[in-house]
């Protein structure tokens, strides 16, 4: 249901700094809007973001209300062997949604 | 019948209330909001519970975020830490702060040394023009803010 886009470079050389970008798409609902009707919209937000390389966490964010629709994140990864980059996004109902990619480290 | 008529009342309900809402939106576009010393005192709070009363120093935390937003729905941010992110040295936490928003608490990134650079991004909702706040937490325990204001034409939450 939800799209997932994900921007990892395929090979990097060990050490090097590799920007991983990710996306899911989501509305974000905040809880703060009314519709045409005057009802509130419930809240509807994905709460937390994880990135695991080789297993171990390595980067995680925790996103509030605050946080626009179709989260974003971009952040850095140091390479160091070949190895799954997992991506677990995770709503406020415990529904969850991964994704993965291999980076080649030469 | 009844139904119209609810309906009606509904709509003009809310025409009246969207109309309100713009003439509110369009007052704290021009003036430095009446209450923002509660509602700093709301990020204080959640700064607390995040980090309890240590003491934060400001430096080494840059925040960037473009100095006049059109839509206040997504507003690309980016935060960076001056570390070395060495398994010595590095950032644990970095919270996202807002003094504006219904929620002062907007973000948290958990790092460590396996990142190698601690700078993340991503897009946020402002509730209208203020000054974000972002606190680093250092392995030694140590915290650290940045800030940067930004003015906000379309602020998110107010239109409906």
């Amino acid at each position: 249901m939800a799209r997932i886009r994900l921007a990892v470079p395929a090979q990097a050389k060990a050490g090097d700094q590799i920007e991983i970008k990710a996306l899911i798409q989501h509305k974000m609902e905040s809880g703060y809007r009314y519709d045409a009707r005057g009802k509130r919209i419930e809240r509807d937000i994905i709460v937390r973001f994880e990135c695991r390389y080789q297993g171990a966490v390595v980067f995680a964010a925790d996103f509030g209300p605050g946080i626009a629709a179709n989260p974003f994140l971009s952040f850095f990864v140091t390479a160091t062997q070949s190895g799954p980059l997992e991506f677990i996004w995770t709503d406020q109902q415990g529904e969850t949604w991964q994704e993965h990619k291999m980076l080649n480290v030469t | 019948m009844q139904t119209d008529r609810q309906f009606l009342t509904q709509t003009q309900f809310s025409r009246r209330r969207l109309l309100g809402m713009g003439l509110g939106g369009a007052v704290m576009i021009t003036t430095r909001p009446l209450s923002a010393a509660a509602d700093q005192a709301d990020l204080e709070a959640a700064r607390q519970s995040l980090f309890g009363a240590r003491p934060v120093q400001s430096g080494r935390v840059s925040l960037k975020l473009p100095p006049i937003a059109e839509n206040g729905y997504s507003v690309p941010l980016t935060v960076g830490v001056d570390s070395p992110m060495s398994p010595e040295d590095y950032i644990k936490r970095i919270a996202i702060l807002s003094p504006r928003n219904p929620v002062a608490l907007i973000s948290t990134f958990e790092l460590g040394p396996a990142n190698g650079k601690a700078e993340v991004s991503t897009r946020v909702r402002l509730g209208g023009t203020q000054s974000l706040q972002a606190i680093a937490e250092h392995s030694d325990g140590t915290l650290w803010s940045g800030e940067m204001e930004t003015v906000v034409t379309l602020a998110a939450c107010i239109v409906l």
